[in-house]
């Protein structure tokens, strides 16, 4: 117990002097973390919606292996990503593996199919009298997809918070395509991996309360916008 | 919706422009060097004290991919790095016959230790010879926990094992990890077993773990870190510069200094014993 308490001193002490280095990790982890998100959400969501309002055959497939998307662990995503960023792989002219970039295209793949997967679900149990309603009404396919978005917006930002939630709590891919290299690709997981294997266990503890910390404000905010209205 | 697609675009244009940046200013001098080491050298703090300096000095910045010795050895060979900091002698020795280095150049040393739990139920505490430690392990039945995972420790252990003479393989007593070392110290403090170690970690770690030092210094537990330049004729994209920079900064006079005290204030004790341009075979004589 004692660990924890001091864990928790730590944390504050670290949280109110502003430690660089820890603020430095805390606000990296957000910009590679955010940026995968938005990245996920535009394809997460794009393809989600045309797979969830379309009809073609082996639909039931690809749903299949959306869903199965969804339960992508991120070490095989970081294994993979890994070895085609390789100098000597098929990407390895970039230059990018051991980057922040190489950290956000994991990311990216880690949190696409979660946006994906429950972006179809969401789109999908809209009540499908309303599409007809709408298109009855004159609007146009594009118009049609928006009101449909705006109808579904509250199981969409959750569909955020999942995403978000999956790649700033992961820590395999990070490690490997990121390599926890001081200053340039430290994010709090992958430190607080580090700190636990030196003993540290206090700055590891305090780093986890700052993630959960930073998590929470995130969530806070997204679960602001999402009940901004009254749901129907 | 519009507007939030609207930032979306902008978001991604920027982190696009940002990387493409990021490798255009890459290209010209290559300065990045990707070193691979052991988890010994980061998770001791020694490379947070030489890392600045080296990168201060020379311009140069260094990605430390910290796995076990055996990754980092395997990473080399595929030109997946451009230097290595390691301590697995004998794959080392096979590394350079393959030729995928082109120096291999002494750095420094500690020692590796057996621990256990301070009951010692295989009576091994103050035996001089870390084999004869181990056959008694084998012989009592008493849980052993090995890293498994390729590194530079578990290579060292095989070797004891070897020396011992004693069949581990799939017998019941000899457990593995396939974690780092801090973690399997802790593993086999929370389970009482026996364990081998370098004596760097276990400093570091020592408060609170409930393992005891029973057998050391004997030359076989010698445990040697080398610094080795990964052949750029095999790997032409590696930057062979910036390796041989590194590796020449570890053999300095001013780096060999660094290590000489590196740790005292806080363990008490060096963690890591100087020793570039001397021979091998001399090592703790």
């Amino acid at each position: 117990m004692d660990i924890i308490l001091e864990g928790i001193r730590q944390a504050f002490i670290l949280l109110v002097t502003f430690d660089p280095e820890v603020l430095g990790i805390t606000l990296f982890s957000l910009k590679v973390s955010g940026t995968a998100t938005f990245i996920s959400l535009f394809i997460g969501m794009s393809v989600g919606t045309v797979v969830a309002l379309t009809q073609f055959p082996g639909r039931k497939f690809v749903v299949s292996l959306i869903n199965t998307g969804m339960a992508l662990p991120p070490v095989v995503v970081g294994l993979f990503v890994t070895i085609f960023l390789w100098r000597n792989g098929p990407f390895g002219f970039l230059e990018i593996l051991y980057t922040p970039t190489a950290m956000i295209i994991a990311q990216a793949i880690i949190a696409t199919p979660i946006v994906m997967g429950i972006s179809l679900a969401s789109m999908q149990q809209l009540p499908k009298k309303l599409r007809l309603q709408i298109l009855a009404l004159g609007a146009t396919r594009l118009q049609m997809v928006r009101i449909l978005i705006r109808e579904a917006r509250l199981p969409l930002l959750a569909a955020v918070m999942a995403g978000f939630g999956g790649v700033i709590s992961e820590v395999g891919a990070s490690i490997m395509v990121g390599g926890n290299i001081m200053g340039y690709t430290r994010v709090l997981t992958t430190a607080t991996v580090m700190e636990t294997s030196r003993g540290n266990f206090d700055i590891a503890i305090a780093l986890s309360i700052i993630l959960l910390l930073l998590a929470y404000m995130i969530n806070l905010v997204l679960t602001y916008v999402q009940q901004r209205e009254r749901p129907r | 919706m519009k507007r939030t697609g609207f930032i979306l675009c902008l978001l991604l244009a920027l982190a696009m422009t940002v990387s493409m940046a990021g490798i255009a200013a890459a290209q010209p001098v290559q300065k990045n060097v990707i070193m691979a080491t052991t988890t010994s050298t980061q998770d001791s703090g020694l490379l947070d004290v030489l890392l600045p300096i080296f990168e201060k000095k020379t311009g140069y910045f260094v990605k430390t991919i910290s796995v076990g010795s055996g990754q980092a050895m395997a990473m080399g060979a595929k030109g997946e790095a451009d230097v290595l900091l390691v301590h697995s002698p004998a794959a080392e020795k096979k590394f350079m016959a393959d030729g995928n280095g082109v120096e291999r150049r002494l750095v420094m040393h500690n020692d590796f230790i057996i621990l256990g739990p301070p009951a010692d139920p295989a009576k091994i505490k103050g035996m001089k010879k870390a084999a004869e430690a181990f056959k008694k392990i084998a012989a009592s039945g008493s849980v052993f926990m090995s890293r498994g995972d390729n590194s530079g420790t578990h290579s060292k252990e095989k070797e004891v094992w070897k020396a011992a003479g004693v069949k581990y393989e799939g017998e019941k007593w000899y457990q593995q990890t396939g974690l780092g070392m801090g973690q399997t110290l802790a593993v086999a403090a929370e389970k009482k077993t026996y364990v081998l170690a370098d004596r760097g970690t276990y400093l570091a770690l020592k408060k609170g773990l409930g393992l005891d030092i029973l057998v050391e210094g004997d030359g076989i537990l010698l445990n040697i870190y080398h610094v080795i330049e990964v052949n750029p004729k095999k790997w032409p994209k590696a930057n062979f510069a910036g390796g041989k920079a590194f590796a020449d900064f570890m053999v300095s006079k001013e780096t060999q200094d660094i290590i000489k005290t590196f740790g005292v204030e806080k363990y008490g004790s060096p963690l890591f014993f100087p020793d570039a341009g001397k021979k091998e075979e001399a090592l703790g004589k």
